[in-house]
C-alpha cells in the first residue's frame, strides 16, 4: 500500500439520541482511503454504511452526533486537519465538502432538485469552490459534462433533470461531485437506482475518471457483484462496525467472517445447477437500538461457539490489516500461530 | 402547457356558469317573483302599479316563460353589463355597486399579499428551528390567530380604538375624501387606510399558511437534494433557501387558489364591522330588503373576480414549477 | 398496513423482556388503539380533548348552571354592568351580590336599576330559580346556584346584562348549546357528504371520479359568504326557530364537506393498491366486506380527524350568518346572536361586556383545532 492515505478514519461513533433512547449507529469504525484506490463498503440495509459517509461529510441528520473517533484528512501532510473536531457549519468544513470530498448519491431523480436546470446546479457547486466568473463557471460545467459522458452538453445544461434519463441524471450526479476537483469521492449505492446495463457504464466511468484524476473512491454498496468489479479493499459492515476488511480477492477467495461467507452465499451464481435454491441469510438485521449482547452476529451467526460469541465482544479489525472481528477467527489464528 | 392552461380556463368557465345559476336560484328564492316584489316595494312607498304595467314587465324578464329561458334570458342582459334595477335604490344595479367592487379587491389582495408576507419568513424559520422557542411561539401565535374569526378581531379592535384611542379605525377613507372623486391625494388616503382591514383579514389566512409552509418544508428538508445542496458545501441557510424554499413554494402559490376566495369572503362580514365601503354592507342590505338584482349582481361579480384570482394563481404556479412549464415540451 | 413497525424511526431502549411485551402489543393493536396510544402523547391535544368535553357539558346542563332566565327581559335593568360576588361580609363566609335599587334618570326621568350595597342577596347552591327541562324529560327549576329571596326583577347578573335586561352569563350558558350542536349537527350531514362522495370518488374512479373533483374544485373557488348569505336571506321569514335551525345546519354541513371528500377520497385510492386489500379481494372478500371490513377501519382515525378540524369552521359559519343577521333569529340564543348586540362601537364602548361571548367563541374554536391537529398527527405520523 503504497499509494498516498488520503482519509484515515478511527474508532469513529455516531449515536442517535431521541426520547426512545439512544440508538448507536456507528460504533468504532476504522479504515483508511488511499488515492487512487476503491475501498468497497458493504453491508445489509441499516448497517451503518450511509451514516458512515454523511459523518466524513458532516451533515449527518439530527439527532445524530459523532461521539467519538478522528477522520484525519490528508494525514501527514500540512493540509491535515481532523473533521470530527470541525464545526459543520464552519468555512471549512464547507469547502471540505464538494471541494475536497465529493459526494455521489443514490437517488439520481431526488439527488437532484426539479426546480433548476442541471447547469445551474453543476455551476453553483463550480462556484462555491472556485473564485471565477460565472461564464467560466458554465464552460466549467459543460466540460464537466462531457466529461462524464453526457452528449451534447451546450443543449443539456439547460435541461432540467427529469427530462434525463436515470442514467444520465447519474452522469449529472457524478459531475456536480467532481465540480470541486476533490481527492475523495464516496459513492453511495450510485448504481443501486439503475438498470443493469446502466450500472456497468456508471461503473466503468466511475472506474475511469478515478485513473484520470487519482482519486481516492470508497464506494457503498450492498451489491457483492459491485464490489468485485470495482473495490480494491473491501471493508464488511454489520450493526455499524466493520466486520472484516481485506484486500478483495480474499474477501471473495477465503472470507474470514461468518457473515462474509453468508453474503457471498446469498449472491446468485452463474455456476449454479439449475433450480438450486438461492441461499438466504437467517433472520433480519436486529435493529441498531436493540443491539444483541456480545458479538452483534451471534443470533444470526451459524458457526456460533456458545457463550463466548453471546456475552463478549470480539476485537475491531485494525485498520489497514486484513482481518476478522470473529472469536472463531481469533482461535484459528492462535492455532497457526 | 397550453393543455394545462386550456384545462383551467374552461374549470373557470364551468365555475363562472355554476355561480350564474346559483345567482340566478338566489334572485329567484323569495316567493313570488321579482315582480310582485316590486309592487310591493312601490306600494310601501305609496305608488302603485296597473295590472297591465305588471304584466308588461313580466313580459320583458320573461317571466312568463320557462325557467331555463328565464336564465338565458338573464344571462344575455348580464352578459351586455346590464344587472337590472336595484329596487331599494331605484338605480341600475351597476351604478350602485360603483367603485365598491375595486375597493373590496384592493382589500382582499392587499390581504393576500400581507398574508405571504408575514407567512413565508415565519414558515421558513418554524421549519428550520423546529420545536424552538420561536417555534412555539409562533405556532401559538398561529392558532390563536386561527381560533379568533376575523369579524371578532375586527370588533376587538373597533372597540380599542375607540375606547384608548377615542378614534374610529374602521373605514378606508378619511371624511373628506370619502365622497371625492379619484385623485391621487385620495389614492394615497386609501393606501393609507388599508393596512388595518388587511391586516384584520389577514390573520387567520396567515395562521394557516404558516402551517402549510412549515409542514410542506419539513417535508422537504428531508429529500435527497437537500443533501446534495450541503453536500456541494453550501451555507446551510443558503441551501435551504435556494432549493426546500423554492419546492416548498408551490403548495404556497397554490394554496392562493383557495385562500382568494376564503378573502373575498371575509373581507364581506369584516367590511360590516369596520364600516368600509365594500360591496359587503351593500350585500347585506340588499338581502335583508330582498333586493334580489343587486344581491344577484354582487354575489355574481364576486365570484367572478375570485375565479379570475384563482385562474391568476394557476398561472403563477406554472410559472413556478418548471414541470408544469415544460410539459409536452 | 405497514404501520406496525417502522425501521427507520430510533425504537426504545435495549431488547429485553418488556420491551418485547411492548412490541407484541404493538403489533398486535388495532389501527385505532395505535392511533390513541400516539394521541396520548400529545398532551395540547389532550388538555383540548377535556375543555371540549367540558363545553359540551355545558351545553347540555345549561339551564342548570345558570342562574337567570335567559329570555326574561326587563327594560328596567337594561345594561347592568357585571356583578361580582362577594365572598364575605362583616359575619365572614356569605356569599352574596348586591340587589338592584330603583334610581330615576335626573335627564330622562326613565327608572333605571343600579346596583345597590346596603341590599345583600344571599348566594347559595341548590336554589330554586326558572323551570327548566332537564335533559329534556325532567321538569326542574334547581339551579346549581343562585340568589336567594330576590325581588322580582333582581337576580344575579354574573357577566352584567344586555340591552333588554336579559342576564349575559345565562344567556351564553344556553346559547352553547345551540352553537356547538349545530356545528356537531352540520358536520354530521357533511360527514354523510363526504364519506358518501369522496368514497364513490376514490373507489370507482374514471369519470365519476372525474365529476366529483371538478364539483368539488369548482366548490372550493367559489367565495362561500356571500353565497350562504344568499341562501340564508332566501329563507322564507314565516319559518320557525326550528326550521331555521335545519335549514342552517344544511347551509353551513354544505361548505364542510369538500374537504372531508378529499379525504376520504385521498385514503381510498391509497388503500385500494395496498397488499391486504389486494390479498382480500383475490380470497374472494365481497366488495362491501372489503370496505367495511378492511378499509374502513384503516382510517377511521382520519375521518375523525378531519371531522374534528372541519367542527371549528361550522362554528364559525354559523356564528358569522347569525352575528349578520341572516342566521338563527331571536328568540333562539348563539354566540353569533349574542354578538350582534355587540356591533354597533356606541353602544359596545358603554357596555364593553357584550363581547364576553367572544371567549368561549375564541376557547372552542382553538380546543378543536389543537385536538384536531392531534389527531392527524396521531392518525397519521409520516403523512
Amino acid at each position: 500500500m503504497a499509494d498516498r492515505t488520503s482519509l484515515a478514519v478511527r474508532d469513529l461513533a455516531v449515536e442517535f439520541r431521541s426520547e426512545q433512547g439512544v440508538v448507536r449507529a456507528l460504533d468504532g469504525v476504522s479504515f483508511d482511503l488511499h488515492a487512487g484506490r476503491t475501498l468497497g463498503v458493504v453491508g445489509e440495509s441499516g448497517c451503518g454504511k450511509s451514516v458512515t459517509a454523511r459523518s466524513i461529510l458532516r451533515i449527518v441528520d439530527r439527532p445524530g452526533r459523532i461521539t467519538a473517533g478522528r477522520m484525519i484528512l490528508d494525514p501527514g501532510t500540512p493540509r491535515e486537519v481532523d473533521l470530527a473536531q470541525l464545526d459543520p457549519e464552519s468555512k471549512e468544513m464547507r469547502g471540505v465538502r464538494g471541494g475536497r470530498v465529493g459526494l455521489i448519491f443514490q437517488e439520481p431523480m431526488t439527488a437532484l432538485s426539479v426546480h433548476y436546470t442541471v447547469g445551474n446546479q453543476i455551476m453553483e457547486a463550480v462556484l462555491q469552490h472556485a473564485d471565477i466568473s460565472k461564464a467560466e463557471a458554465q464552460n466549467r460545467a459543460i466540460e464537466l459534462l462531457r466529461e462524464v459522458g453526457i452528449p451534447r452538453p451546450e443543449t443539456r445544461i439547460s435541461a432540467y433533470p427529469f427530462e434525463l434519463s436515470g442514467g444520465l441524471r447519474q452522469r449529472v450526479g457524478i459531475a456536480m461531485a467532481l465540480a470541486g476537483d476533490p481527492e475523495i469521492v464516496i459513492a453511495d449505492e450510485p448504481t443501486t437506482a439503475l438498470d443493469v446495463t446502466t450500472q456497468a457504464q456508471i461503473l466503468s466511468l466511475l472506474r475511469r475518471l478515478q485513473e484520470e484524476k487519482n482519486i481516492a473512491l470508497m464506494l457503498i454498496t450492498h451489491d457483492m457483484g459491485v464490489i468485485a468489479e470495482m473495490a480494491d479493499e473491501v471493508a464488511v459492515m454489520y450493526l455499524g462496525r466493520v466486520v472484516e476488511f481485506a484486500p478483495v480477492e480474499e474477501v471473495f477467495s477465503e472470507p474470514r467472517h461468518p457473515y462474509t461467507r453468508a453474503l457471498l452465499r446469498a449472491v446468485p451464481s452463474i455456476l449454479a445447477t439449475p433450480r438450486q435454491r438461492l441461499s438466504t441469510i437467517g433472520g433480519a438485521v436486529p435493529h441498531p437500538g436493540a443491539r444483541p449482547s456480545g458479538c452483534p452476529f451471534h443470533p444470526r451467526c451459524s458457526e456460533q461457539l456458545g457463550a463466548l460469541c453471546t456475552e463478549q465482544s470480539p476485537r475491531p479489525v485494525p485498520p489497514g490489516r486484513s482481518g476478522a472481528a470473529c472469536f472463531k477467527v481469533d482461535q484459528s489464528e492462535a492455532v497457526t500461530a | 402547457m397550453v393543455i394545462y392552461l386550456l384545462r383551467r380556463l374552461g374549470l373557470a368557465l364551468i365555475t363562472c356558469v355554476f355561480i350564474s345559476i346559483f345567482t340566478f336560484v338566489i334572485i329567484r328564492l323569495p316567493p313570488g317573483d321579482f315582480v310582485d316584489a316590486y309592487i310591493a316595494n312601490l306600494a310601501a312607498s305609496g305608488s302603485s302599479v296597473s295590472a297591465e304595467q305588471a304584466e308588461a314587465m313580466r313580459r320583458e324578464y320573461g317571466l312568463d316563460r320557462p325557467v331555463v329561458v328565464q336564465y338565458g334570458i338573464w344571462m344575455g342582459r348580464v352578459l351586455k353589463g346590464d344587472f337590472g334595477v336595484s329596487m331599494v335604490w331605484r338605480r341600475p344595479v351597476t351604478e350602485v355597486i360603483g367603485d365598491r367592487l375595486w375597493l373590496t379587491m384592493a382589500v382582499s389582495v392587499s390581504a393576500l399579499f400581507l398574508t405571504w408576507m408575514i407567512a413565508l419568513p415565519i414558515g421558513i424559520y418554524s421549519a428550520m428551528r423546529q420545536y424552538s422557542i420561536g417555534d412555539y411561539i409562533f405556532t401559538t401565535l398561529g392558532f390563536i390567530g386561527l381560533a379568533i374569526p376575523n369579524f371578532l378581531l375586527a370588533l376587538i379592535l373597533m372597540y380599542l380604538g375607540f375606547r384608548y384611542l377615542g378614534l374610529n379605525v374602521g373605514g378606508l377613507f378619511s371624511a373628506e375624501y370619502a365622497q371625492a372623486p379619484w385623485s391621487l391625494a385620495r389614492v394615497w388616503d386609501l393606501t393609507k387606510h388599508l393596512p388595518l382591514p388587511a391586516a384584520v383579514l389577514a390573520m387567520a389566512g396567515t395562521a394557516q399558511l404558516i402551517r402549510i409552509m412549515r409542514a410542506n418544508l419539513l417535508d422537504e428538508l428531508r429529500k435527497p437534494y437537500v443533501v446534495t445542496a450541503r453536500a456541494k458545501g453550501l451555507t446551510e441557510m443558503r441551501a435551504v433557501l435556494k432549493y426546500p424554499v423554492r419546492a416548498a413554494l408551490n403548495p404556497f402559490a397554490s394554496s392562493l387558489a383557495y385562500l382568494f376566495p376564503y378573502l373575498v369572503s371575509g373581507s364581506i362580514i369584516v367590511s360590516l364591522v369596520l364600516g368600509l365601503p365594500t360591496v359587503g354592507p351593500l350585500l347585506l342590505q340588499a338581502l335583508v330588503a330582498q333586493d334580489m338584482f343587486l344581491a344577484g349582481a354582487i354575489v355574481l361579480l364576486l365570484g367572478v373576480m375570485t375565479v379570475i384570482g384563482t385562474l391568476i394563481s394557476d398561472m403563477l404556479l406554472m410559472w413556478i414549477d418548471p414541470r408544469i412549464r415544460l410539459e409536452g415540451r | 398496513m405497514s404501520i406496525a413497525i417502522d425501521t427507520a424511526t430510533p425504537p426504545s431502549a435495549p431488547l429485553d423482556e418488556k420491551a418485547a411485551a411492548a412490541e407484541a402489543r404493538y403489533a398486535q393493536a388495532t389501527q385505532l388503539q395505535l392511533t390513541w396510544w400516539r394521541f396520548r402523547k400529545h398532551k395540547l391535544a389532550l388538555v383540548s380533548l377535556v375543555v371540549i368535553v367540558l363545553f359540551y357539558a355545558v351545553a347540555i346542563f345549561a339551564d342548570f348552571l345558570a342562574t337567570t332566565d335567559p329570555h326574561a327581559t326587563d327594560a328596567r335593568r337594561s345594561f347592568i354592568p357585571p356583578q361580582g360576588i362577594h365572598f364575605f361580609d362583616e359575619n365572614g363566609f356569605n356569599p352574596h351580590v348586591y340587589g338592584l335599587r330603583g334610581v330615576r334618570n335626573p335627564r330622562t326621568f326613565q327608572l333605571a336599576y343600579s346596583p345597590d350595597p346596603s341590599r345583600k342577596l344571599p348566594v347559595r347552591m341548590f336554589v330554586r330559580g326558572y323551570t327548566y327541562n332537564l335533559l329534556g324529560i325532567f321538569e326542574t327549576n334547581i339551579h346549581l346556584f343562585g340568589v336567594e329571596g330576590a325581588r322580582a326583577g333582581e337576580s344575579m347578573f354574573l357577566l352584567g346584562t344586555d340591552q333588554l335586561g336579559r342576564d349575559l352569563y345565562s344567556r351564553i350558558l344556553v346559547a352553547t348549546r345551540i352553537s356547538l350542536f349545530i356545528g356537531l349537527a352540520g358536520v354530521v350531514l357533511s360527514l354523510f357528504l363526504g364519506v358518501l362522495l369522496g368514497g364513490v370518488s376514490g373507489l370507482y374512479g374514471g369519470w365519476v371520479d372525474l365529476v366529483i373533483q371538478r364539483i368539488i374544485e369548482v366548490l372550493r373557488s367559489v367565495p362561500t359568504i356571500p353565497l350562504w348569505m344568499g341562501l340564508a336571506a332566501a329563507l322564507p321569514r314565516t319559518w320557525n326557530v326550528i326550521q331555521v335551525y335545519f335549514a342552517i345546519t344544511i347551509i353551513i354541513s354544505l361548505i364542510g364537506w369538500t374537504d372531508l371528500a378529499r379525504v376520504v377520497r385521498g385514503r381510498f385510492l391509497a388503500l385500494r393498491e395496498e397488499d391486504f386489500v389486494v390479498a382480500a379481494e383475490l380470497s374472494g372478500a365481497s366488495q362491501g366486506r372489503i370496505i367495511f371490513r378492511h378499509m374502513l377501519p384503516s382510517f377511521t382515525s382520519h375521518i375523525i380527524a378531519a371531522t374534528s378540524l372541519a367542527l371549528p369552521a361550522m362554528i364559525i359559519s354559523e356564528t358569522s350568518l347569525s352575528f349578520l343577521g341572516l342566521g338563527l333569529r331571536p328568540p333562539a340564543v348563539s354566540w353569533g346572536i349574542l354578538l350582534q348586540d355587540a356591533q354597533n362601537i356606541q353602544v359596545l364602548s358603554g357596555a364593553p361586556w357584550l363581547l364576553v361571548p367572544a371567549i368561549p367563541v375564541t376557547m372552542v374554536i382553538l380546543a378543536f383545532n389543537f385536538l384536531g391537529d392531534g389527531l392527524r398527527d396521531a392518525a397519521d405520523p409520516y403523512g
